[in-house]
């Protein structure tokens, strides 16, 4: 009975501590439809700096908390999404992004996958289509037939 | 030649055992601040100690300058605060705080009662600034040159290792390029 008590006690804990893990709660009005999903879909795609494994949507950190602000400040102002990336990117450097650009940094990062398959595919075709040893190449010499029947006789 | 390849293998996989391995010594937390190489951000802030005086990176030109982004509210600052007094004490350098979404008289209280080794504090309580320069926590310390280009970032405490380690080097070539007026 006892157990049963703390049994349920301690489910009754471990659901609260859930429900404390909530995610950051802000209270931004958006005019229309387009600009919220807009806010929505970066947020997702920045990077916190500060709790690096975390977008801003999903950081209770200060600093996110900021630039969840100044970014729904720049949507406001009616910038487009390329501007308030560069911005953001001017300031906290192309890490923020979770989607790296296209540069000459990143070249191995996007098209290394790439190249690594087609490597592969090249090697399975070499050596699939790598020539069969002829049958002829098979057959023994003369001499080499003489040695293995006096082999064989030796018995 | 056909015995070599049949090693590729080997040599490939101890090749990039090796680079991960030297990715487990890397501190994330290092990274290069993208305003490296650019001229401090213009910025017209009131300073700590005067709200009527306003301070501007017009204020920081003409002289090797220190900017320490710093904060009653971080820990870590308190742990600095000792070897930012001594350095303070190089003239060759001029050491500015910027002081961080702060409360202002909790940080008023705080230099009186430390010792205040900044020339003056910007007052930057929303943060302005401290977005401008890529700043995501305190204490970070910016280098900057004669020309008002920023040198370098570094995001962490100051003590005598780090300043040896991550400063001296830095600061001497920098009087050095001062002096032959480059």
């Amino acid at each position: 009975m006892r157990l049963t008590r703390l049994f349920i006690l301690f489910l009754t804990l471990a659901f609260s501590v859930n429900q404390a893990e909530a995610s950051p709660v802000d209270t931004y009005v958006f005019h229309d439809e387009v600009t919220k999903i807009r806010f929505q879909a970066l947020t997702k795609e920045l990077r916190c700096p500060k709790c690096q494994n975390q977008n801003l949507a999903g950081s209770n950190s200060p600093i996110a908390a900021d630039l969840r602000k100044e970014l729904y400040e720049l949507l406001q102002q009616g910038k487009a999404d390329s501007e308030i990336v560069s911005f953001m990117v001017d300031r906290y450097g192309e890490f923020v992004l979770y989607r790296p650009r296209v540069s000459s940094l990143t070249y191995v990062l996007w098209f290394g996958p790439i190249v690594l398959i087609l490597l592969g595919i090249i090697i399975v075709i070499v050596i699939v289509r790598r020539k069969p040893v002829a049958k002829s190449d098979l057959v023994l010499s003369k001499e080499q037939q003489d040695k293995l029947n006096n082999f064989l006789n030796d018995k | 030649m056909g015995k070599l390849i049949r090693f590729l293998p080997l040599i490939l996989v101890i090749a990039l055992g090796v680079v991960l391995y030297r990715g487990l010594s890397l501190n994330p937390q290092d990274m290069p601040s993208a305003l490296v190489g650019k001229t401090m951000p213009d910025f017209s802030l009131k300073t700590l100690k005067d709200n009527e005086q306003v301070g501007t990176q017009a204020d920081l030109k003409g002289d090797i300058v220190l900017v320490n982004v710093w904060a009653t509210w971080c820990p870590t600052c308190k742990y600095e605060h000792p070897y930012l007094v001594d350095i303070a004490k190089d003239p060759q350098v001029k050491l500015y705080g910027l002081n961080y979404k702060d409360d202002r008289a909790a940080a008023q209280q705080w230099l009186e009662h430390y010792e205040d080794p900044y020339v003056f504090s910007i007052f930057d309580d929303e943060g302005t600034l401290g977005l401008d320069l890529g700043v995501y926590g305190a204490p970070e310390t910016f280098v900057i040159d004669h020309h008002g280009i920023i040198r370098k970032r570094f995001a962490g405490a100051i003590d005598t290792r780090v300043w040896r380690r991550e400063f001296e080097p830095l600061i001497a070539q920098l009087i050095e390029e001062k002096k032959q007026g480059k």
